[in-house]
């Protein structure tokens, strides 16, 4: 099973970060051992069930043996003795797991119904996550609302993203690539689609890229626009080919006119989504869950813009 | 077997037929004709839950995706409707189904039987009990047809306490039901205490009823707390009292704890009197004495014990400090003990006996194979560093169905065949029986294994919609859910059968050794004609060529 | 009023003293289950207290120390005369003590009542100045951050006991009722002992939520 971990194996998924060798290492030992007596069990379960079969309606049982000292002992002491070795490695992989070094890369991680947000130290807003490879991460995680968690399947890291306190993971990954990140604690309509992704990025690369894409609107509108889509997290919950997700599909939405859940319409115009995207419970589209959060402080204008922009090109 | 009845006694009026009329058993006092009503409320809820589950597995069968014409397949239900759906399906098997099932139904049945009394210590408790749950289910049906929850059976704050519908009147049902489970478990434990028949030792308790004892211990010391702990729920929605919510300075995680610390119990609730059903299994249908009944008998009160202590696991992941984890992990593996001691223990007792291959002792093997699946992929679980990687996910589902399916409900199919004849007084069709033992053993594997592989490669749980990596697995998944279907089909028709038209058996039919089958079947009324005096342990079997061992 | 009425063992016991002695575990097993939901509150205090300890002991100053100790020697006068009700029927011999038992279940339902009417004036006063708990809180009179949550857990923690107070005071009504047919003698006095056990545990929480509440 080790040998593939740059795919994954059958069982566990590609081993991407520093400490999930550790990890799968643990997985294997304890699998075997599992191997081992689901084997010896079930096979004298089986071997007992054949050979002691009762042939003739009056036969009687060879054996009435109650108990055997030696026995019971031993099948007490040596699991004992096995899992109290399982705790101990167990605990000291999870104690790697949970401290983060000293200098961490930090990041701020934000849960809200249904997305991600990640907050740098520079400022920067995205919704993937990008890190620099071979840096140790540490983020710094909360929730807007609901209990969430944050979890990367190919780093082997979990924790709950909590309303009102701060939870941590860390992590430090070798090489380039892109990670699922999942939401694995249930938290309504859009949990299954709460999804987001770790990019991992050669360090001159990430410095670059946190200080262009993220921050300066270089680009026309309409594409930095379709970048935040994503990035922000709007995907989440609104599709752009008419598919009903949490939210309205942007699907030909500009130009047309709105019902509400309060009864009152209104023609979706610029002024309209931008009011949408900072105070969405203004105007909840009718038939639709006032679920959206508001992203008051967390996009720039020229960004809002360029949504708007990138909203009116898909017709 | 100790006792003046002879079993040529010509057949008696039995409690089915002491009395007449619908009334009859509606205010019922008889334990054997409360144990009946429970049997079939139990099983109407069973197919409830079973409905839910297939429903939702049908949905899983293919991820939601939109084709590039831009039309969306794959999907059954919303979102919404999803999440009802397995909510619903938690809270029907764990509530309605699970908790009350095994001591309620045939604890009740067979309890005072095995102890040689007449009754249980309180009668009408007994029946308020039954009414009790009766009405907690009504409640729960009321919420589920007045919109239906999606809190997940959890009820996890803030969630919970924000979204709309009607959680307040789901989560007083919940609270009503464990009124029911706190009768019984308490009627149980004066019972086992103060009506044993002279001679009937705690040494000669079959080990049934300790399982049984232990459970009533954990229900009635837990179920409160979940009383109070949905009460304050309640009061979060109802009233805005805060003390889960962060923003008004409450603790969002504290529900945790005292959820956990009532439902970690309540998984021994589940599990424990499922255990004493084995114990009774592999005995009598390998005419064999019980290897190792003192270490089983007192693992099931360790297990109480130590099933108080170790709520935390669920909750490695939320944040809880290093400490704690450290602490709930190692506890973990203490309780872990006791269960493997209990399943060692049924092997070897198979060890030299006359084993018969059928229905009760099919459901029995499958309770090994599967249970101890169920335990020893709760190592993975328990050892922190792998459950961050696997909890909540897929991993998680598939373990806890391999413990309470494979354990608990296998037991309990167990006891429906192994109690029917002593029940009802007819034996159902063996050959479809064993088909249907066989066929559910399959269906279970095929629906559940798969779900540890796509677990441990990283699907979530709960989630409505997948990627599609996890496609062929939910595929496999899903179709095994259909093979489960059929076998309960199957043993629908052959019990119902068995019922009108199955033949007729004797007060023993199995050849078993405890006071329960030294009465005739169906049993009279009153149980004994008089109180049975106790000379012998319940597995006493006699050995080939001659003499007893003990 | 100075007769007996025999009991009659249900049928399913042997005797008189397996059947008091099955009543009495049950009971006893009850309270376990009562101290634990109460507990489960005790664990809420504690949780909360501990996050917001200033604001805690300010609010728990704007209690009625006096009245809370009014209540406190009313309910352990109860506790005290529902004992000696108990010894009375105990020692019941012909009905002679029919009235004393009586009079004793009757002292102890009034002490009941009376700490009822102080908790409705502690309870208006209250919902007067509007120290009540989450969204119903408007006093302005304590500083520290969200003092609802101790109306909170007050609210919460004295309901619950005054709602077993009624309980506790219907339970003795029906005893008192049967007590003057002359039920209760010294061969059979069960419900008057499981009463009194039940009262016991209303005073004994009385008496933990006293100082946690009122003095802290």
């Amino acid at each position: 099973m080790a040998s593939e971990t740059a795919q994954g194996s059958f069982w566990m998924p590609p081993e991407a970060s520093t400490f999930a060798g550790d990890v799968d290492a643990l997985f294997d030992f304890i699998y075997w051992l599992n191997v081992f007596f689901f084997v010896a069990i079930t096979g004298a379960v089986v071997y007992f069930a054949i050979k002691y079969r009762r042939k003739s309606d009056d036969q009687l049982a060879t054996s009435q043996v109650g108990h055997n000292t030696l026995i019971e002992a031993a099948w007490t002491f040596i699991p004992l003795l096995i899992v109290i070795a399982i705790f101990v490695w167990g605990f000291r992989v999870f104690l790697n797991q949970s401290v983060a070094p000293d200098g961490a890369y930090e990041v701020k991680v934000t849960a809200k119904a249904y997305l991600w947000q990640y907050t740098y130290p520079n400022g920067a807003v995205t919704g993937e996550l990008f890190v620099p490879e071979d840096t140790p991460v540490k983020l710094v995680m909360s929730s807007e609302d609901l209990l969430h968690s944050f979890f990367v399947p190919d780093f082997r890291v979990k924790s709950d993203v909590v309303p009102g306190r701060y939870t941590t993971v860390w992590f430090e990954a070798p090489d380039p690539g892109e990670h699922v990140v999942f939401c694995t604690e249930y938290c309504g309509a859009g949990h299954s689609g709460m999804m987001s992704k770790v990019i991992v990025l050669p360090k001159d690369e990430f410095q670059e890229r946190l200080e262009k894409d993220f921050i300066d609107g270089d680009i026309p509108p309409a594409e930095m626009g379709a970048k935040l889509y994503t990035s922000a997290g709007c995907s989440a919950c609104h599709s752009i080919n008419g598919t009903r997700l949490v939210g309205p599909s942007w699907k030909g939405l500009f130009g047309t006119e709105r019902k509400f859940a309060d009864g009152s319409t209104a023609k979706v115009d610029e002024n309209y989504l931008r009011e949408s995207i900072l105070q969405p419970m203004n105007k909840v589209v009718e038939g639709y869950p006032p679920s959206m959060p508001s992203y008051q402080g967390q996009l720039k204008d020229v960004q809002i813009d360029a949504l708007i922009a990138y909203i009116k090109t898909l017709k | 077997m100790a006792t003046t009845e002879t079993l040529d006694h010509a057949q008696e009026v039995s409690y089915l037929g002491a009395k007449k009329g619908i009334m009859s058993w509606l205010v019922t006092i008889d334990h054997k004709r409360i144990g009946v009503m429970y049997l079939a409320s139990v099983l109407a809820t069973f197919t409830l839950g079973g409905i839910l589950a297939l429903l939702v597995r049908a949905e899983l069968w293919a991820p939601n995706i939109t084709t590039e014409a831009g039309e969306a397949v794959g999907a059954l239900f919303s979102a919404d409707v999803y999440n009802r759906l397995f909510t619903l399906h938690g809270l029907v098997m764990v509530f309605l189904f699970i908790i009350p099932s095994v001591p309620a139904a045939f604890g009740n049945f067979v309890l005072p039987l095995m102890i040689g009394a007449k009754d249980v210590a309180f009668p009408r408790l007994n029946l308020a009990s039954y009414y009790v749950y009766v009405i907690g289910t009504v409640m729960a049906l009321y919420a589920t047809i007045a919109g239906g929850v999606d809190t997940g059976w959890t009820f996890y704050t803030p969630y919970s306490a924000s979204v709309s519908g009607p959680v307040v009147m789901m989560v007083m049902a919940a609270f009503v039901l464990g009124f029911s489970s706190i009768f019984t478990g308490l009627n149980f434990i004066v019972t086992i205490h103060k009506m044993r028949a002279p001679g009937m030792t705690w040494q000669r308790l079959p080990l049934f009823l300790w399982a049984i004892y232990a459970t009533s211990i954990i229900q009635v010391m837990a179920t409160p707390v979940l009383g109070i702990t949905l009460c304050l729920l309640a009061m979060e929605r109802a009233m805005g009292v805060g003390i889960f919510d962060p923003a008004l300075g409450g603790d969002p995680v504290l529900f945790q704890h005292f959820f956990w610390f009532y439902s970690h119990p309540a998984v021994y609730i589940m599990i424990l009197p499922g255990m004493g059903i084995m114990s009774e299994l592999v005995t009598v249908h390998a005419r064999k004495t019980i290897f190792g009944y003192r270490a089983i008998a007192l693992s099931s009160i360790a297990i109480a014990v130590i099933s108080f202590l170790v709520w935390g696991h669920h909750m490695f992941v939320s944040g809880q400090s290093v400490y704690a984890g450290m602490i709930f992990s190692f506890l973990t593996f203490l309780v872990a003990i006791p269960s493997a001691i209990k399943v060692l223990n049924w092997v070897a007792t198979l060890y030299g006996g006359s084993i018969q291959l059928n229905a009760p002792m099919l459901w029995a093997m499958s309770f090994l194979i599967l249970f101890t699946i169920g335990g020893l992929t709760g190592i993975f679980l328990g050892t922190l560093a792998t459950d961050v990687h696997l909890h909540d996910t897929y991993f998680v589902v598939a373990h806890f169905h391999y413990v309470m399916v494979g354990g608990t409900v296998v037991a309990f199919f167990g006891a429906l065949h192994h109690w029917w004849p002593k029940m009802f007084g007819r034996m159902y069709n063996e050959f479809w029986a064993n088909i249907s033992a066989v066929l559910f053993f399959i269906g279970f594997n095929v629906t559940f294994f798969p779900q540890f592989i796509m677990g441990s490669q990283g699907m979530p749980r709960r989630y409505y919609n997948y990627v599609e990596e996890f496609e062929v697995f939910h595929k496999i998944s899903t179709s095994g859910t259909w093979l489960i279907g059929l076998s309960f089909i199957i043993m629908a028709v052959y019990l119902i059968q068995s019922l009108r038209k199955g033949e007729k058996v004797s007060a023993n039919p199995w050849g078993a050794r405890s006071l329960e089958w030294a009465t005739q079947s169906p049993p009279i009324e009153h149980n004994f004609h008089e109180i049975p005096t106790v000379t012998e342990g319940p597995y006493d079997f006699p050995k080939a060529g001659g003499k007893k061992a003990h | 009023m100075s007769s007996i009425v025999k009991h009659h063992v249900a049928h399913h016991f042997y005797d008189g003293h397996q059947e008091s002695s099955s009543a009495k575990l049950g009971m006893w097993l009850f309270l376990v289950t009562e101290v634990l939901l109460f507990s489960g509150l005790f664990v809420a205090y504690t949780v909360i207290k501990t996050l917001n300890p200033e604001m805690w002991a300010e609010a728990s100053k704007t209690l009625d120390v006096t009245l809370g100790t009014v209540n406190t020697i009313v309910l352990i006068t109860s506790s005290f005369t529902v004992a000696l009700a108990v010894r009375a029927a105990q020692t019941n011999k012909n009905g002679e003590k029919n009235k004393q038992i009586v009079g004793l279940l009757v002292f102890t339902i009034a002490c009941a009542a009376a700490f009822m009417v102080v908790k409705y004036f502690e309870y208006s006063h209250k919902f007067h100045v509007g120290t009540l708990p989450g969204p119903f809180y408007s006093y302005e009179g304590l500083e520290g951050a969200n003092p609802h949550l101790f109306y909170g857990v007050y609210f919460l923690m004295t309901g619950l006991h005054g709602i077993h107070v009624l309980i506790g005071m219907g339970v003795l009504t029906w005893i008192t009722i049967r007590a003057a047919k002359g039920h209760f003698y010294e061969d059979y006095y069960t419900p008057v002992e499981l009463g009194g056990l039940y009262w016991h545990l209303v005073d004994l929480i009385w008496i933990y939520l006293f100082p946690l509440l009122y003095l802290v």
